[in-house]
Protein backbone atom coordinates (compact mmCIF):
# COMPACT_ATOMS: atom_id res chain seq x y z
CA UNK A 1 0.00 0.00 0.00
CA UNK A 2 1.27 3.47 -0.85
CA UNK A 3 2.57 5.85 1.75
CA UNK A 4 -0.11 8.42 1.11
CA UNK A 5 -2.65 5.91 2.37
CA UNK A 6 -2.02 6.16 6.08
CA UNK A 7 -3.19 4.23 9.09
CA UNK A 8 -5.47 7.06 10.13
CA UNK A 9 -7.19 6.94 6.73
CA UNK A 10 -7.78 3.22 7.27
CA UNK A 11 -9.07 3.89 10.78
CA UNK A 12 -11.51 6.49 9.49
CA UNK A 13 -12.80 4.08 6.87
CA UNK A 14 -13.34 1.55 9.64
CA UNK A 15 -15.22 3.82 12.01
CA UNK A 16 -17.18 5.55 9.25
CA UNK A 17 -18.01 2.31 7.46
CA UNK A 18 -18.99 0.43 10.59
CA UNK A 19 -21.18 3.26 11.83
CA UNK A 20 -22.88 3.61 8.45
CA UNK A 21 -23.50 -0.14 8.20
CA UNK A 22 -24.91 -0.28 11.70
CA UNK A 23 -27.25 2.67 11.16
CA UNK A 24 -28.45 1.18 7.89
CA UNK A 25 -29.06 -2.12 9.72
CA UNK A 26 -31.08 -0.30 12.38
CA UNK A 27 -33.12 1.45 9.70
CA UNK A 28 -33.86 -1.86 7.99
CA UNK A 29 -34.76 -3.36 11.37
CA UNK A 30 -37.15 -0.47 11.97
CA UNK A 31 -38.83 -1.08 8.63
CA UNK A 32 -38.96 -4.84 9.25
CA UNK A 33 -40.57 -4.26 12.64
CA UNK A 34 -43.31 -2.26 10.92
CA UNK A 35 -43.80 -4.85 8.19
CA UNK A 36 -43.78 -7.94 10.43
CA UNK A 37 -47.35 -7.97 11.80
CA UNK A 38 -48.71 -8.69 8.31
CA UNK A 39 -46.33 -11.60 7.83
CA UNK A 40 -46.15 -13.26 11.25
CA UNK A 41 -49.96 -13.20 11.86
CA UNK A 42 -49.31 -12.30 15.50
CA UNK A 43 -53.02 -11.79 16.01
CA UNK A 44 -53.23 -15.57 16.18
CA UNK A 45 -50.71 -15.88 19.03
CA UNK A 46 -53.14 -17.48 21.48
CA UNK A 47 -52.28 -18.55 25.02
CA UNK A 48 -52.01 -22.11 23.72
CA UNK A 49 -49.44 -21.09 21.08
CA UNK A 50 -47.39 -19.26 23.69
CA UNK A 51 -47.51 -22.27 26.03
CA UNK A 52 -46.63 -24.50 23.09
CA UNK A 53 -43.49 -22.50 22.37
CA UNK A 54 -42.55 -23.01 26.00
CA UNK A 55 -42.98 -26.78 25.64
CA UNK A 56 -40.91 -26.62 22.44
CA UNK A 57 -38.09 -24.75 24.18
CA UNK A 58 -38.00 -26.63 27.48
CA UNK A 59 -37.59 -29.97 25.68
CA UNK A 60 -34.78 -28.70 23.46
CA UNK A 61 -36.55 -29.82 20.29
CA UNK A 62 -34.15 -27.59 18.33
CA UNK A 63 -31.32 -29.91 19.45
CA UNK A 64 -32.38 -32.49 16.82
CA UNK A 65 -34.90 -30.77 14.53
CA UNK A 66 -34.88 -27.66 12.39
CA UNK A 67 -37.66 -25.07 12.68
CA UNK A 68 -37.87 -22.88 9.57
CA UNK A 69 -34.51 -24.37 8.65
CA UNK A 70 -32.69 -23.39 11.84
CA UNK A 71 -31.56 -25.85 14.47
CA UNK A 72 -29.98 -29.29 14.22
CA UNK A 73 -30.01 -31.42 11.07
CA UNK A 74 -30.50 -34.78 12.78
CA UNK A 75 -34.28 -35.01 12.49
CA UNK A 76 -36.98 -33.65 10.14
CA UNK A 77 -37.94 -30.00 9.61
CA UNK A 78 -40.92 -29.12 11.81
CA UNK A 79 -41.85 -25.66 10.51
CA UNK A 80 -44.33 -27.32 8.15
CA UNK A 81 -44.92 -30.58 10.02
CA UNK A 82 -48.48 -29.52 10.82
CA UNK A 83 -49.23 -29.41 7.11
CA UNK A 84 -47.25 -32.57 6.38
CA UNK A 85 -48.68 -34.80 9.11
CA UNK A 86 -51.62 -33.11 10.79
CA UNK A 87 -52.39 -32.74 14.52
CA UNK A 88 -53.44 -36.32 15.33
CA UNK A 89 -50.34 -37.86 13.82
CA UNK A 90 -48.00 -35.42 15.60
CA UNK A 91 -49.48 -36.25 18.99
CA UNK A 92 -49.53 -40.00 18.40
CA UNK A 93 -45.95 -39.90 17.15
CA UNK A 94 -44.64 -38.06 20.20
CA UNK A 95 -46.48 -40.43 22.53
CA UNK A 96 -45.11 -43.50 20.74
CA UNK A 97 -41.44 -42.55 21.15
CA UNK A 98 -38.90 -44.03 21.32
CA UNK A 99 -39.48 -46.59 18.59
CA UNK A 100 -36.65 -48.77 19.86
CA UNK A 101 -35.95 -49.98 16.32
CA UNK A 102 -32.35 -51.26 16.46
CA UNK A 103 -29.81 -48.94 14.86
CA UNK A 104 -32.42 -46.27 14.05
CA UNK A 105 -32.27 -42.69 15.34
CA UNK A 106 -34.26 -42.45 18.54
CA UNK A 107 -36.43 -39.66 19.91
CA UNK A 108 -36.78 -39.60 23.71
CA UNK A 109 -40.09 -40.11 25.53
CA UNK A 110 -40.92 -36.72 27.04
CA UNK A 111 -44.02 -37.72 29.04
CA UNK A 112 -45.99 -34.71 27.80
CA UNK A 113 -49.47 -34.19 29.24
CA UNK A 114 -52.48 -34.05 26.86
CA UNK A 115 -52.56 -30.29 27.48
CA UNK A 116 -48.87 -29.93 26.57
CA UNK A 117 -49.41 -31.97 23.41
CA UNK A 118 -52.31 -29.72 22.37
CA UNK A 119 -50.25 -26.60 23.09
CA UNK A 120 -47.30 -27.90 21.10
CA UNK A 121 -49.56 -28.67 18.16
CA UNK A 122 -51.04 -25.15 18.40
CA UNK A 123 -47.53 -23.73 18.27
CA UNK A 124 -46.59 -25.86 15.26
CA UNK A 125 -49.81 -24.89 13.51
CA UNK A 126 -49.16 -21.20 14.11
CA UNK A 127 -45.55 -21.61 12.90
CA UNK A 128 -46.68 -23.35 9.72
CA UNK A 129 -48.78 -20.29 8.87
CA UNK A 130 -45.95 -17.73 8.99
CA UNK A 131 -45.25 -16.11 5.60
CA UNK A 132 -41.81 -17.65 4.91
CA UNK A 133 -41.47 -16.55 1.27
CA UNK A 134 -42.62 -19.99 0.25
CA UNK A 135 -39.94 -21.94 2.11
CA UNK A 136 -39.45 -24.94 2.34
CA UNK A 137 -39.49 -25.88 -1.35
CA UNK A 138 -41.84 -28.82 -0.82
CA UNK A 139 -43.83 -30.59 1.87
CA UNK A 140 -40.92 -32.85 2.87
CA UNK A 141 -39.16 -29.83 4.41
CA UNK B 1 7.51 -12.84 29.24
CA UNK B 2 7.72 -9.07 29.52
CA UNK B 3 5.11 -8.58 32.26
CA UNK B 4 4.58 -10.95 35.16
CA UNK B 5 0.82 -10.59 35.11
CA UNK B 6 0.67 -12.05 31.60
CA UNK B 7 1.00 -15.39 33.37
CA UNK B 8 -2.74 -15.36 34.16
CA UNK B 9 -3.25 -16.37 30.52
CA UNK B 10 -1.84 -19.83 31.22
CA UNK B 11 -4.78 -21.41 33.09
CA UNK B 12 -7.14 -19.95 30.46
CA UNK B 13 -5.18 -21.65 27.68
CA UNK B 14 -4.98 -24.96 29.52
CA UNK B 15 -8.67 -24.84 30.37
CA UNK B 16 -9.51 -24.01 26.76
CA UNK B 17 -7.58 -27.01 25.42
CA UNK B 18 -9.17 -29.35 27.99
CA UNK B 19 -12.67 -28.26 26.99
CA UNK B 20 -11.68 -28.52 23.31
CA UNK B 21 -10.95 -32.22 23.86
CA UNK B 22 -14.39 -32.66 25.42
CA UNK B 23 -15.99 -30.86 22.48
CA UNK B 24 -14.34 -33.17 19.95
CA UNK B 25 -15.23 -36.34 21.88
CA UNK B 26 -18.90 -35.32 21.93
CA UNK B 27 -18.63 -34.46 18.24
CA UNK B 28 -17.57 -38.03 17.56
CA UNK B 29 -20.50 -39.34 19.63
CA UNK B 30 -22.90 -37.29 17.51
CA UNK B 31 -21.19 -38.34 14.30
CA UNK B 32 -21.73 -41.97 15.25
CA UNK B 33 -25.35 -41.33 16.22
CA UNK B 34 -25.89 -40.09 12.66
CA UNK B 35 -25.27 -43.63 11.40
CA UNK B 36 -25.90 -45.82 14.47
CA UNK B 37 -29.02 -44.01 15.59
CA UNK B 38 -29.45 -45.68 18.98
CA UNK B 39 -25.80 -45.32 20.07
CA UNK B 40 -25.78 -44.33 23.77
CA UNK B 41 -29.57 -43.92 23.72
CA UNK B 42 -31.27 -43.12 26.06
CA UNK B 43 -28.27 -42.16 28.25
CA UNK B 44 -27.07 -39.40 25.93
CA UNK B 45 -29.68 -38.47 23.31
CA UNK B 46 -28.40 -36.59 20.26
CA UNK B 47 -29.72 -33.21 21.41
CA UNK B 48 -27.82 -33.51 24.70
CA UNK B 49 -24.59 -34.45 22.95
CA UNK B 50 -25.12 -31.51 20.60
CA UNK B 51 -25.65 -29.01 23.42
CA UNK B 52 -22.45 -30.23 25.04
CA UNK B 53 -20.58 -30.10 21.71
CA UNK B 54 -21.62 -26.56 20.79
CA UNK B 55 -21.63 -25.07 24.29
CA UNK B 56 -18.15 -26.42 25.02
CA UNK B 57 -17.01 -24.84 21.76
CA UNK B 58 -18.39 -21.46 22.78
CA UNK B 59 -16.97 -21.66 26.29
CA UNK B 60 -13.50 -22.77 25.24
CA UNK B 61 -13.26 -20.17 22.49
CA UNK B 62 -14.31 -17.47 24.96
CA UNK B 63 -11.73 -18.84 27.36
CA UNK B 64 -9.16 -18.72 24.57
CA UNK B 65 -10.11 -15.12 23.73
CA UNK B 66 -9.83 -14.10 27.38
CA UNK B 67 -6.49 -15.84 27.83
CA UNK B 68 -5.24 -14.22 24.64
CA UNK B 69 -6.38 -10.80 25.82
CA UNK B 70 -4.72 -11.26 29.21
CA UNK B 71 -1.49 -12.12 27.43
CA UNK B 72 -1.73 -9.44 24.74
CA UNK B 73 -3.07 -6.42 26.63
CA UNK B 74 -0.21 -5.96 29.18
CA UNK B 75 2.37 -6.32 26.41
CA UNK B 76 0.61 -3.83 24.13
CA UNK B 77 -0.17 -1.43 26.97
CA UNK B 78 3.37 -1.85 28.35
CA UNK B 79 2.12 -2.18 31.89
CA UNK B 80 1.04 -4.88 34.32
CA UNK B 81 -2.55 -6.12 34.21
CA UNK B 82 -4.92 -4.07 36.39
CA UNK B 83 -5.82 -7.03 38.62
CA UNK B 84 -4.26 -10.48 38.09
CA UNK B 85 -6.20 -11.78 41.12
CA UNK B 86 -9.54 -10.87 39.54
CA UNK B 87 -8.45 -12.59 36.33
CA UNK B 88 -7.62 -15.83 38.14
CA UNK B 89 -10.80 -15.71 40.23
CA UNK B 90 -12.88 -15.21 37.09
CA UNK B 91 -11.19 -18.17 35.45
CA UNK B 92 -12.43 -20.47 38.20
CA UNK B 93 -15.91 -18.93 38.18
CA UNK B 94 -16.14 -19.39 34.42
CA UNK B 95 -14.83 -22.95 34.53
CA UNK B 96 -17.21 -23.88 37.36
CA UNK B 97 -20.20 -22.30 35.60
CA UNK B 98 -19.32 -24.09 32.37
CA UNK B 99 -18.78 -27.45 34.09
CA UNK B 100 -21.99 -27.19 36.13
CA UNK B 101 -24.00 -26.33 33.03
CA UNK B 102 -22.59 -29.24 31.03
CA UNK B 103 -23.21 -31.61 33.96
CA UNK B 104 -26.75 -30.26 34.10
CA UNK B 105 -27.26 -31.14 30.41
CA UNK B 106 -25.82 -34.62 30.92
CA UNK B 107 -27.38 -35.65 34.23
CA UNK B 108 -30.82 -34.05 34.31
CA UNK B 109 -33.60 -34.11 31.68
CA UNK B 110 -33.62 -30.71 29.98
CA UNK B 111 -37.19 -29.93 31.06
CA UNK B 112 -36.22 -30.59 34.68
CA UNK B 113 -33.13 -28.41 34.31
CA UNK B 114 -35.34 -25.63 32.95
CA UNK B 115 -37.77 -26.04 35.84
CA UNK B 116 -35.10 -26.14 38.55
CA UNK B 117 -33.21 -23.12 37.24
CA UNK B 118 -36.24 -20.86 37.05
CA UNK B 119 -36.73 -20.73 33.29
CA UNK B 120 -40.41 -20.03 33.93
CA UNK B 121 -39.43 -16.77 35.62
CA UNK B 122 -37.14 -15.62 32.81
CA UNK B 123 -37.61 -17.65 29.67
CA UNK B 124 -34.35 -17.91 27.72
CA UNK B 125 -33.63 -21.63 27.23
CA UNK B 126 -34.15 -24.07 24.41
CA UNK B 127 -32.83 -21.96 21.57
CA UNK B 128 -29.87 -23.18 19.53
CA UNK B 129 -26.53 -22.28 21.16
CA UNK B 130 -28.37 -20.34 23.87
CA UNK B 131 -29.54 -23.45 25.73
CA UNK B 132 -27.94 -22.37 29.01
CA UNK B 133 -30.19 -21.71 32.05
CA UNK B 134 -30.40 -18.00 32.76
CA UNK B 135 -28.19 -18.20 35.88
CA UNK B 136 -25.42 -19.47 33.58
CA UNK B 137 -26.10 -16.68 31.11
CA UNK B 138 -25.93 -14.20 33.97
CA UNK B 139 -22.66 -15.81 35.08
CA UNK B 140 -21.25 -15.31 31.58
CA UNK B 141 -22.22 -11.63 31.74
CA UNK B 142 -20.58 -11.20 35.16
CA UNK B 143 -17.37 -12.92 34.05
CA UNK B 144 -17.33 -10.90 30.82
CA UNK B 145 -17.85 -7.61 32.65
CA UNK B 146 -15.14 -8.37 35.22
CA UNK B 147 -12.82 -9.35 32.38
CA UNK B 148 -13.63 -6.24 30.35
CA UNK B 149 -13.15 -4.02 33.40
CA UNK B 150 -9.76 -5.63 33.99
CA UNK B 151 -8.39 -5.29 30.47
CA UNK B 152 -9.95 -1.88 29.82
CA UNK B 153 -8.41 -0.43 33.00
CA UNK B 154 -5.07 -1.86 31.90
CA UNK B 155 -5.27 -0.19 28.50
CA UNK B 156 -6.44 3.10 30.03
CA UNK B 157 -3.40 3.34 32.29
CA UNK B 158 -0.92 2.22 29.61
CA UNK B 159 0.04 2.64 25.97
CA UNK B 160 -2.93 2.65 23.63
CA UNK B 161 -2.27 0.77 20.42
CA UNK B 162 -4.60 0.08 17.52
CA UNK B 163 -4.28 -3.66 18.16
CA UNK B 164 -5.55 -3.35 21.72
CA UNK B 165 -8.23 -0.84 20.70
CA UNK B 166 -9.60 -3.23 18.07
CA UNK B 167 -9.42 -6.14 20.50
CA UNK B 168 -11.33 -4.15 23.13
CA UNK B 169 -13.96 -3.10 20.59
CA UNK B 170 -14.46 -6.73 19.65
CA UNK B 171 -14.69 -7.90 23.26
CA UNK B 172 -17.08 -5.14 24.31
CA UNK B 173 -19.21 -5.90 21.27
CA UNK B 174 -19.22 -9.57 22.26
CA UNK B 175 -20.57 -8.74 25.71
CA UNK B 176 -23.09 -6.21 24.38
CA UNK B 177 -24.65 -8.48 21.77
CA UNK B 178 -24.80 -11.39 24.21
CA UNK B 179 -27.43 -9.39 26.10
CA UNK B 180 -29.90 -10.25 23.33
CA UNK B 181 -29.77 -13.84 24.60
CA UNK B 182 -32.03 -12.70 27.45
CA UNK B 183 -34.71 -11.62 24.98
CA UNK B 184 -37.00 -14.49 24.07
CA UNK B 185 -40.33 -13.12 22.82
CA UNK B 186 -43.41 -15.32 22.36
CA UNK B 187 -43.47 -14.42 18.68
CA UNK B 188 -41.15 -16.93 16.99
CA UNK B 189 -40.32 -14.54 14.14
CA UNK B 190 -39.13 -11.82 16.52
CA UNK B 191 -37.35 -14.47 18.58
CA UNK B 192 -35.42 -15.63 15.54
CA UNK B 193 -34.77 -12.08 14.33
CA UNK B 194 -32.97 -11.07 17.51
CA UNK B 195 -31.44 -14.50 18.14
CA UNK B 196 -29.24 -13.71 15.15
CA UNK B 197 -28.11 -10.51 16.84
CA UNK B 198 -26.21 -12.76 19.22
CA UNK B 199 -25.20 -15.51 16.82
CA UNK B 200 -24.47 -13.70 13.56
CA UNK B 201 -23.25 -10.41 15.00
CA UNK B 202 -20.85 -12.48 17.08
CA UNK B 203 -19.31 -14.78 14.52
CA UNK B 204 -19.61 -12.63 11.42
CA UNK B 205 -19.18 -9.36 13.30
CA UNK B 206 -17.41 -8.56 16.52
CA UNK B 207 -15.56 -11.89 16.83
CA UNK B 208 -13.80 -11.04 13.56
CA UNK B 209 -12.41 -7.94 15.25
CA UNK B 210 -10.96 -10.18 17.94
CA UNK B 211 -9.65 -12.54 15.27
CA UNK B 212 -8.01 -9.66 13.38
CA UNK B 213 -6.42 -8.17 16.48
CA UNK B 214 -4.97 -11.49 17.67
CA UNK B 215 -3.62 -12.29 14.22
CA UNK B 216 -2.11 -8.81 13.91
CA UNK B 217 -0.43 -9.15 17.30
CA UNK B 218 1.17 -12.50 16.47
CA UNK B 219 2.27 -11.24 13.05
CA UNK B 220 3.92 -8.18 14.61
CA UNK B 221 5.78 -10.51 16.95
CA UNK B 222 6.90 -13.23 14.56
CA UNK B 223 7.64 -11.10 11.47
CA UNK B 224 9.01 -7.91 12.99
CA UNK B 225 7.18 -5.92 10.29
CA UNK B 226 6.52 -2.29 11.19
CA UNK B 227 3.46 -1.95 13.41
CA UNK B 228 2.13 0.95 11.30
CA UNK B 229 1.85 -1.31 8.26
CA UNK B 230 0.19 -4.16 10.15
CA UNK B 231 -2.30 -1.89 11.91
CA UNK B 232 -3.24 -0.25 8.62
CA UNK B 233 -4.10 -3.70 7.24
CA UNK B 234 -6.00 -4.53 10.41
CA UNK B 235 -8.24 -1.45 10.11
CA UNK B 236 -8.94 -2.12 6.45
CA UNK B 237 -9.81 -5.77 7.11
CA UNK B 238 -12.18 -5.06 9.96
CA UNK B 239 -13.72 -2.14 8.05
CA UNK B 240 -14.63 -4.60 5.30
CA UNK B 241 -15.79 -7.09 7.94
CA UNK B 242 -18.35 -4.78 9.48
CA UNK B 243 -19.41 -3.06 6.25
CA UNK B 244 -20.26 -6.45 4.72
CA UNK B 245 -21.09 -8.46 7.82
CA UNK B 246 -23.63 -6.27 9.61
CA UNK B 247 -26.07 -6.00 6.70
CA UNK B 248 -24.95 -9.53 5.80
CA UNK B 249 -27.06 -10.62 8.78
CA UNK B 250 -29.82 -10.42 6.18
CA UNK B 251 -28.80 -13.79 4.75
CA UNK B 252 -30.53 -15.29 7.80
CA UNK B 253 -33.70 -13.34 7.15
CA UNK B 254 -34.77 -15.05 3.92
CA UNK B 255 -37.21 -17.68 5.23
CA UNK B 256 -38.14 -16.88 8.83
CA UNK B 257 -41.08 -14.58 8.21
CA UNK B 258 -39.11 -11.39 7.55
CA UNK B 259 -39.76 -9.21 4.46
CA UNK B 260 -38.58 -10.36 1.07
CA UNK B 261 -36.22 -7.42 0.54
CA UNK B 262 -33.75 -9.09 2.87
CA UNK B 263 -33.01 -11.52 0.05
CA UNK B 264 -31.37 -8.60 -1.77
CA UNK B 265 -29.78 -6.84 1.18
CA UNK B 266 -28.54 -10.07 2.71
CA UNK B 267 -27.45 -11.55 -0.61
CA UNK B 268 -25.48 -8.58 -1.90
CA UNK B 269 -23.70 -7.75 1.35
CA UNK B 270 -23.00 -11.29 2.47
CA UNK B 271 -21.68 -12.12 -1.01
CA UNK B 272 -18.96 -9.58 -0.14
CA UNK B 273 -18.21 -11.19 3.24
CA UNK B 274 -15.41 -13.35 1.76
CA UNK B 275 -13.47 -10.14 0.95
CA UNK B 276 -12.19 -9.39 4.47
CA UNK B 277 -11.20 -13.05 4.81
CA UNK B 278 -9.35 -12.93 1.51
CA UNK B 279 -7.60 -9.79 2.72
CA UNK B 280 -6.71 -11.65 5.91
CA UNK B 281 -5.01 -14.37 3.86
CA UNK B 282 -3.12 -11.83 1.75
CA UNK B 283 -2.23 -9.96 4.91
CA UNK B 284 -0.76 -13.00 6.67
CA UNK B 285 1.27 -14.13 3.66
CA UNK B 286 2.44 -10.66 2.74
CA UNK B 287 3.62 -9.88 6.29
CA UNK B 288 5.43 -13.21 6.59
CA UNK B 289 6.97 -12.59 3.16
CA UNK B 290 8.26 -9.19 4.30
CA UNK B 291 9.48 -10.46 7.67
CA UNK B 292 12.48 -8.72 9.18
CA UNK B 293 13.43 -11.46 11.57
CA UNK B 294 13.54 -15.24 11.70
CA UNK B 295 11.50 -15.99 14.77
CA UNK B 296 12.45 -19.36 16.29
CA UNK B 297 8.76 -20.21 16.78
CA UNK B 298 8.14 -21.49 13.24
CA UNK B 299 4.96 -23.35 14.11
CA UNK B 300 3.25 -20.21 15.43
CA UNK B 301 3.85 -18.64 12.02
CA UNK B 302 2.35 -21.76 10.42
CA UNK B 303 -0.78 -21.42 12.55
CA UNK B 304 -1.06 -17.73 11.61
CA UNK B 305 -0.82 -18.50 7.89
CA UNK B 306 -3.22 -21.41 8.36
CA UNK B 307 -5.76 -19.12 10.02
CA UNK B 308 -5.65 -16.83 7.01
CA UNK B 309 -6.17 -19.62 4.50
CA UNK B 310 -8.69 -21.74 6.39
CA UNK B 311 -10.86 -18.83 7.53
CA UNK B 312 -11.06 -17.72 3.91
CA UNK B 313 -12.02 -21.24 2.81
CA UNK B 314 -14.43 -21.98 5.66
CA UNK B 315 -16.08 -18.63 6.23
CA UNK B 316 -15.43 -17.09 2.83
CA UNK B 317 -15.78 -19.77 0.17
CA UNK B 318 -18.07 -22.20 2.03
CA UNK B 319 -20.19 -19.28 3.19
CA UNK B 320 -20.48 -17.76 -0.29
CA UNK B 321 -21.49 -21.15 -1.68
CA UNK B 322 -24.97 -20.96 -0.13
CA UNK B 323 -25.44 -17.33 0.77
CA UNK B 324 -27.45 -16.15 -2.25
CA UNK B 325 -31.19 -16.53 -1.74
CA UNK B 326 -31.92 -18.64 -4.86
CA UNK B 327 -29.29 -21.17 -3.73
CA UNK B 328 -30.12 -20.91 -0.05
CA UNK B 329 -33.76 -21.69 -0.85
CA UNK B 330 -32.62 -25.27 -1.46
CA UNK B 331 -29.65 -25.58 0.90
CA UNK B 332 -31.11 -23.86 3.99
CA UNK B 333 -30.96 -26.13 7.04
CA UNK B 334 -29.16 -29.01 5.34
CA UNK B 335 -25.74 -30.62 5.72
CA UNK B 336 -24.40 -27.76 3.56
CA UNK B 337 -24.98 -25.51 6.57
CA UNK B 338 -23.25 -28.05 8.81
CA UNK B 339 -20.21 -28.24 6.54
CA UNK B 340 -19.86 -24.45 6.47
CA UNK B 341 -20.31 -24.26 10.24
CA UNK B 342 -17.52 -26.75 10.89
CA UNK B 343 -14.97 -25.37 8.46
CA UNK B 344 -15.56 -21.73 9.35
CA UNK B 345 -15.44 -22.19 13.12
CA UNK B 346 -12.27 -24.23 12.82
CA UNK B 347 -10.59 -22.04 10.20
CA UNK B 348 -11.35 -18.75 11.88
CA UNK B 349 -11.78 -19.09 15.62
CA UNK B 350 -10.22 -22.41 16.61
CA UNK B 351 -7.14 -21.67 14.55
CA UNK B 352 -6.65 -18.11 15.77
CA UNK B 353 -6.84 -19.24 19.40
CA UNK B 354 -4.36 -22.03 18.65
CA UNK B 355 -2.14 -19.47 16.89
CA UNK B 356 -2.14 -17.35 19.99
CA UNK B 357 -1.51 -20.35 22.28
CA UNK B 358 1.26 -21.53 19.99
CA UNK B 359 2.97 -18.15 20.19
CA UNK B 360 2.33 -17.35 23.85
CA UNK B 361 2.55 -20.69 25.64
CA UNK B 362 6.33 -21.20 25.15
CA UNK B 363 6.92 -17.66 26.45
CA UNK B 364 4.66 -18.34 29.43
CA UNK B 365 6.78 -21.43 30.07
CA UNK B 366 9.98 -19.36 30.05
CA UNK B 367 11.38 -19.74 26.50
CA UNK B 368 10.97 -17.83 23.22
CA UNK B 369 9.99 -21.02 21.38
CA UNK B 370 9.65 -24.74 21.93
CA UNK B 371 12.36 -27.22 20.94
CA UNK B 372 12.57 -28.36 17.36
CA UNK B 373 11.13 -31.74 18.34
CA UNK B 374 8.13 -30.20 20.12
CA UNK B 375 7.50 -27.93 17.13
CA UNK B 376 7.65 -30.94 14.82
CA UNK B 377 4.91 -32.62 16.89
CA UNK B 378 2.82 -29.47 16.82
CA UNK B 379 3.30 -29.18 13.05
CA UNK B 380 2.00 -32.72 12.65
CA UNK B 381 -0.97 -31.78 14.81
CA UNK B 382 -1.60 -28.72 12.63
CA UNK B 383 -1.75 -30.79 9.45
CA UNK B 384 -3.71 -33.67 10.96
CA UNK B 385 -6.38 -31.41 12.38
CA UNK B 386 -6.54 -29.08 9.38
CA UNK B 387 -6.70 -31.82 6.75
CA UNK B 388 -9.22 -33.80 8.84
CA UNK B 389 -11.47 -30.76 9.18
CA UNK B 390 -11.20 -30.09 5.46
CA UNK B 391 -12.30 -33.69 4.86
CA UNK B 392 -15.17 -33.40 7.35
CA UNK B 393 -16.35 -30.33 5.45
CA UNK B 394 -16.00 -32.04 2.06
CA UNK B 395 -17.89 -35.16 3.16
CA UNK B 396 -20.67 -33.06 4.70
CA UNK B 397 -20.81 -31.01 1.50
CA UNK B 398 -21.23 -34.20 -0.52
CA UNK B 399 -23.94 -35.37 1.89
CA UNK B 400 -25.56 -31.94 1.67
CA UNK B 401 -25.66 -31.84 -2.13
CA UNK B 402 -27.28 -35.27 -2.22
CA UNK B 403 -29.71 -34.28 0.51
CA UNK B 404 -30.73 -31.15 -1.41
CA UNK B 405 -31.21 -33.18 -4.56
CA UNK B 406 -33.17 -36.09 -3.07
CA UNK B 407 -35.29 -34.13 -0.65
CA UNK B 408 -35.86 -30.82 -2.42
CA UNK B 409 -34.88 -30.73 -6.08
CA UNK B 410 -36.21 -33.91 -7.72
CA UNK B 411 -39.72 -34.30 -9.08
CA UNK B 412 -40.37 -36.98 -6.47
CA UNK B 413 -38.95 -35.59 -3.18
CA UNK B 414 -38.20 -38.22 -0.54
CA UNK B 415 -38.93 -37.85 3.20
CA UNK B 416 -36.11 -36.60 5.44
CA UNK B 417 -35.27 -39.94 7.05
CA UNK B 418 -35.33 -41.84 3.75
CA UNK B 419 -32.76 -39.38 2.44
CA UNK B 420 -30.63 -39.74 5.57
CA UNK B 421 -30.43 -43.49 4.96
CA UNK B 422 -29.28 -42.95 1.40
CA UNK B 423 -26.45 -40.60 2.33
CA UNK B 424 -25.19 -42.61 5.33
CA UNK B 425 -22.03 -43.54 3.41
CA UNK B 426 -20.81 -39.92 3.66
CA UNK B 427 -21.62 -39.79 7.37
CA UNK B 428 -19.35 -42.79 7.88
CA UNK B 429 -16.57 -41.02 5.99
CA UNK B 430 -17.16 -37.91 8.09
CA UNK B 431 -16.85 -39.99 11.27
CA UNK B 432 -13.55 -41.45 10.01
CA UNK B 433 -12.25 -37.93 9.32
CA UNK B 434 -13.42 -37.00 12.81
CA UNK B 435 -11.23 -39.77 14.23
CA UNK B 436 -8.35 -38.23 12.30
CA UNK B 437 -9.16 -34.90 13.92
CA UNK B 438 -9.10 -36.45 17.40
CA UNK B 439 -5.75 -38.04 16.59
CA UNK B 440 -4.43 -34.62 15.56
CA UNK B 441 -5.72 -33.12 18.77
CA UNK B 442 -4.00 -35.81 20.84
CA UNK B 443 -0.74 -35.17 18.99
CA UNK B 444 -1.27 -31.47 19.72
CA UNK B 445 -1.65 -32.12 23.44
CA UNK B 446 1.38 -34.45 23.37
CA UNK B 447 3.49 -31.69 21.78
CA UNK B 448 3.31 -29.78 25.07
CA UNK B 449 5.13 -32.64 26.78
CA UNK B 450 7.87 -33.19 24.18
CA UNK B 451 11.16 -31.97 25.59
CA UNK B 452 13.82 -32.17 22.82
CA UNK B 453 17.25 -30.51 22.75
CA UNK B 454 17.60 -26.88 23.61
CA UNK B 455 19.73 -26.02 20.54
CA UNK B 456 16.64 -25.06 18.57
CA UNK B 457 16.03 -22.17 20.92
CA UNK B 458 17.73 -19.32 19.10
Amino acid sequence: MSHSFTKSTARNIFFGGALFAFLLFLALTFDTTRALPKRDHRENLTAAVVRGKYVWETHDCIGCHTLLGEGAYFAPELGNVYKRRGPAFIKAWIEAQPTGAPGRRQMPQFHLTPQQLDDLVAFLKWTSEIDTNNWPPNIEG
Amino acid sequence: MQYRSQAVAKPYFIGAIALFIGQVVFGLVMGLQYVVGDFLFPAIPFNVARMVHTNLLIVWLLMGFMGSAYYLIPEEAETELHSPKLAIAMFWVFLAAGALTVLGYLLVPYATLAKDTGNAVLQTMGREFLEQPWPTKLGIVVVALAFLYNVTMTVLKGRKTSVSLVLLLGLWGLALFFLFSFYDPNNLVLDKYYWWWVVHLWVEGVWELILGALLAFVLIKVTGVDREVIEKWLYLIIAMTLITGIIGTGHHYYWIGTPKYWQWWGGVFSALEPLPFFMMTLFAFSMVGRRRREHPNKVATLWALGTGVMSFLGAGVWGFMHTLAPVNYYTHGTQITASHGHLSFYGAYVMVVLTMISYAMPVLRGRPANSRAAQAWETWAFWLMTVSMMLIALFLTAAGILQVWLQRLTDTPLPFMAVQDKIAFFYWLREAAGMGFLLGLLVYVASFFVKGEREALA
